[in-house]
């Protein structure tokens, strides 16, 4: 007898099977279809707050990492237009921020770069913001850095929903939000984060760094070297 | 430098405590208290409060971070917020700021040397038929003017309690300037439910089917199958499914009154001399869909009317129209709690709202699944609009026909304008759906108008040219805010002012609109610094497209409508600031010398380029 008749959806033309309580993400990315996205990591629960993994479903916006899928949707994704806005989003994330690729540890394993490159983001066309955000060095083992923050709150989940310890938190509002952690003094060091935390390997960014590992690989060696973000995801996915 | 404790903290801490008990979802509430004694959160409280209610720091300080009206550094003893709205700054808000500013010898934004005092703007709030208007210490003040102005430094100065300040200054007025089917005839408390209860639960939603009522809080949706998806949902929690003893989930009904749409305040008449209707309305509504628990989410700006609201709900408790057994209907039980917010336009989005209501920070949530099916604490909820629930205890008691009437086909019933700007006389003003912007102007008196911001910055503006246009779903659908600007206004000064007010706004919960309004507000600003080209309209377009195609909710969704307005109606408003160059750099030399200028105390031609 054949396999039960599965659900299907369209990304593209391409019809791609999915299961019940599965997003359009998950079908894609278990399809080898790759979306563009950053603060969705299939780990943890969806977020929906970066916006790249846009697509357009029967004519509507919505965020790929949230939305069910949903039998017969026809899923617009790699088109000109989307790929287009994506960029602005990923140029957005860069001004708003301090992200000084050359002088960064990270570069090479970040995602917001890796990403970039991928959307062939050439310049960062907007005018930068240059906030002033602190750096906090007071943990032994990590650094948090945070003019590399893009609130992708990957950190907080992981650090409330496996490590069960919320030492990372977002407070303010706007353009004025912030990481903050668990302390009474407001420093890493006074919290009970772990190098081994699940909250402390998860960060697409160089903002939340394990110290003296920085140039272990050393530039040219790295994650995004060689292979592109949609390789290296898609290739995570089926690992 | 952090302040972290006051020597009386424990004795402030214990009642504040005691009062909102140990449930999370008081979080907003107790942090609400506590910056009224202290004038900020010290850092000692929010560890204080996290123990007491046996959550992390850091979700106390995500929520004393989000909401303007909290801070986490002392505020002047005397803190006054100045509405920053259009219609105020036409009344000469801004002059009025510098002026009490010079007075008490103090710079907006920094508190005095003593910590007596610190002035400051805040988004609109609510009285713009009576502005320039202010907020201090929470507290409204209207009709400002200089001599107000020169009265309230007195105050100040000699330090006197406001409860001793001459009740003039804190006077709002309702200003109904027309009356129809809903503001027209007083509600008589437990009409609608007596009608309601002899028709059965059924038969009740089929007259608020037939009245074809939509939700008069912007959106639209037709309230009766708002209550009716409620009705049919089955609420889940992780998987499993809530059952109360009934096997029904519990459901809750959730009145919005958060009103924080600049130019809008008819939720604050409604609140104020017709809160039995709105009270009214939401009892219907619990009937119909099966709800035992309601919440008023009344915005913080309108906290004068707390004390009222809680009389209006003591009586109706003492009457039986709130309480078990509502007018002795065995197994029909329904009471109302009234929730404060504390500062957040975002709070008004329905999803948002029931973040708040849980005591978190206002961010809209990942739709599906919607408030109708997973609401308050995961459960079915309904969340109307103050003035729809108004309309609802009018149609159980009158019928749906005799609602649907009145207005037009698609728009039934009438509905309540917020009229302000430039006319003779600003107030509220009911219509039945379908009339014209012209009538309108001309009941309002207004004087050569140009322009007419409907449904406040995420509504539109219209020129001169659309005046024939009809408020109605159909054609201006409207929440209600009309400001009105006459030919002398400079309408670069609109988009200008809304364009702050969104990039203020935003929640930052996404990419586009967390930036995006920021771009947006540093555009108009060089366009206003006489900075802008060509260039810049385009950025600002390109902006507008990503915020209204990318954004996670309304809010980002609209934020670019007053820019791509302006622009698209009246060009010139933009063209008149613009250089001839095709480019300017954003940067500005000059502008960046300020600082210095302002150190060294010199503005003379040599300290400028
Ligand atoms: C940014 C934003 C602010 C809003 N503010 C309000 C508000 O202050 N009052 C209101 O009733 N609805 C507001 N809404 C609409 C609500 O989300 C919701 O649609 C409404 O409360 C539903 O009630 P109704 O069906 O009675 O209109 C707002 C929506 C957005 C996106
Ligand atoms: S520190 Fe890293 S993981 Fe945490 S919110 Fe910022 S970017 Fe995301
Ligand atoms: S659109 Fe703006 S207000 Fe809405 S979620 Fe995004 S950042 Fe928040
Ligand atoms: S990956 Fe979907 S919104 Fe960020």
């Amino acid at each position: 007898m054949g396999a039960p008749m599965s659900k299907t959806i369209t990304i593209d033309g391409k019809s791609i099977p999915f299961k019940d309580g599965q997003t359009i993400m998950d079908a894609a990315m278990a399809a080898d279809v790759y979306i563009p996205h950053l603060c969705h990591n299939p780990e943890f629960k969806p977020h929906g707050s970066c916006k790249l993994c846009t697509v357009k479903v029967n004519g509507r916006n919505v965020a790929s990492c949230t939305m069910p899928a949903v039998e017969g949707q026809q899923v617009l994704s790699d088109t000109l237009e989307l790929n287009d806005e994506r960029l602005s989003l990923t140029q957005m994330l860069f001004v708003e921020g301090n992200h000084i690729c050359p002088s960064c540890e990270k570069s090479g394993n970040c995602q917001l770069q890796a990403v970039a490159y991928y959307l062939g983001m050439m310049s960062p066309h907007y005018n930068h913001f240059y906030p002033q955000r602190e750096v906090d060095a007071s943990h032994p083992d990590m650094l948090l850095d945070r003019n590399r923050c893009i609130y992708c709150e990957l950190c907080v989940r992981a650090s409330r929903d496996v490590d069960g310890k919320s030492v990372f938190g977002l407070s303010g509002r706007g353009i004025g939000s912030t990481l903050v952690v668990n302390s009474t003094s407001g420093l890493l060091g006074d919290t009970n984060l772990a190098a081994t935390d699940k909250a402390a390997q998860v960060c697409p960014t160089g903002a939340l760094l394990k110290k003296r590992q920085g140039f272990t690989v050393p530039i040219g060696q790295r994650i995004f070297d060689h292979r592109t973000i949609k390789d290296v995801q898609l290739g995570e996915e089926h690992e | 430098m952090q302040q972290t404790d006051s020597p009386d903290l424990p004795r402030i801490m214990v009642p504040i405590l005691a009062r909102h008990g140990s449930d999370s979802a008081q979080l907003l509430q107790i942090l609400r208290d506590v910056q009224d004694v202290c004038h900020f959160v010290p850092a000692d409280a929010i560890d204080q409060i996290a123990a007491h209610l046996g959550v992390s720091r850091v979700t106390v300080e995500g929520v004393a971070g989000f909401y303007s009206f909290l801070s986490t550094q002392p505020v002047g003893q005397y803190h006054l917020l100045f509405s920053n709205n259009i219609t105020d700054q036409m009344l000469g808000k801004d002059e009025l700021l510098q002026y009490l500013c010079n007075k008490l010898w103090l710079e907006r934004s920094r508190v005095s040397e003593d910590g007596l005092v610190s002035v400051d703007n805040t988004s609109c709030t609510g009285m713009c038929d009576q502005g320039p208007a202010a907020l201090i210490n929470g507290w409204p003040l209207t009709n400002l003017d200089q001599n107000r102005l020169d009265l309230i430094a007195e105050l100040i100065r000699s330090q006197k309690p406001l409860a001793d300040w001459p009740p003039m200054l804190f006077e709002v007025v309702d200003n109904i300037r027309r009356t129809d089917a809903l503001l027209g005839e007083a509600c008589v408390p437990g009409a609608a439910i007596k009608q309601a209860l002899a028709r059965g639960a059924k038969e009740t939603l089929s007259e608020m089917d037939k009245s074809n009522l939509r939700g008069r809080g912007g959106a639209g949706f037709k309230t009766a199958s708002k209550w009716s998806f409620c009705h049919a949902a089955i609420a889940e929690e992780e998987g499993s499914v809530i059952c109360d003893i009934g096997g029904n989930p519990e459901r809750f009904i959730v009145c919005n009154a958060d009103e924080g749409e600049p130019g809008t305040f008819k939720d604050r008449v409604l609140l104020n001399s017709y809160a039995d209707m709105v009270f009214e309305g939401m009892t219907v509504g619990a009937y119909v869909v099966g709800a035992s628990k309601g919440f008023l989410y009344l915005r913080g700006e309108y906290r004068y009317l707390l004390k009222n609201l809680e009389a209006v709900l003591k009586r109706r408790r003492e009457a039986g129209l709130l309480g078990d057994n509502i007018l002795g209907q065995t197994g029909f039980s329904f009471d109302i709690e009234v929730h404060l917010g504390a500062g957040a336009y975002i709070c008004g989005e329905e999803s948002a709202l029931i973040e708040s209501l849980e005591g978190k920070p206002g961010r809209p949530r990942n739709r599906p699944p919607f408030p109708v099916t997973h609401g308050y604490k995961g459960r079915p909820t309904v969340v109307d609009n103050v003035e729809t629930f108004a309309c609802s205890a009018r149609i159980a008691e009158k019928g749906g026909a005799w609602f649907a009437a009145m207005g037009t086909a698609q728009s039934t019933g009438t509905k309540l304008l917020s009229i302000s700007g430039d006319i003779a006389r600003p107030g509220i003003y009911e219509y039945p759906f379908g009339v014209t912007v012209r009538q309108i102007l001309d009941d309002a008196g207004a004087d050569e108008p140009f322009a007419v911001q409907i449904s406040g910055p995420s509504g539109t503006m219209i020129s001169w040219k659309e005046f024939d246009r009809k408020i109605a779903f159909e054609d201006l659908p409207t929440a209600g805010a009309f400001m009105v600007f006459n030919r002398k206004r400079d309408l670069f000064l609109t988009a200008h002012n809304f364009a702050h007010f969104f990039a203020h706004e935003s929640c930052g919960f996404c990419t586009p609109c967390r930036v995006g309004t920021q771009l947006q507000k540093k555009i108009m600003d060089k366009i206003s610094g006489g900075h802008g080209t060509i260039c810049d309209m385009e950025e600002l377009k390109r902006l507008g497209h990503i915020l209204k195609t990318m954004s996670h909710c309304g809010l980002g969704s609209s934020a670019a409508n007053p820019m791509l307005d302006a622009m698209e109606k009246f060009p010139d408003v933009f063209e008149r600031k613009l250089k001839a160059l095709a480019f300017e750099p954003a940067f500005d030399l000059d502008g960046a010398l300020e600082t210095a200028r302002k150190i060294t105390g010199r503005d003379d031609e040599w300290a400028h380029l």
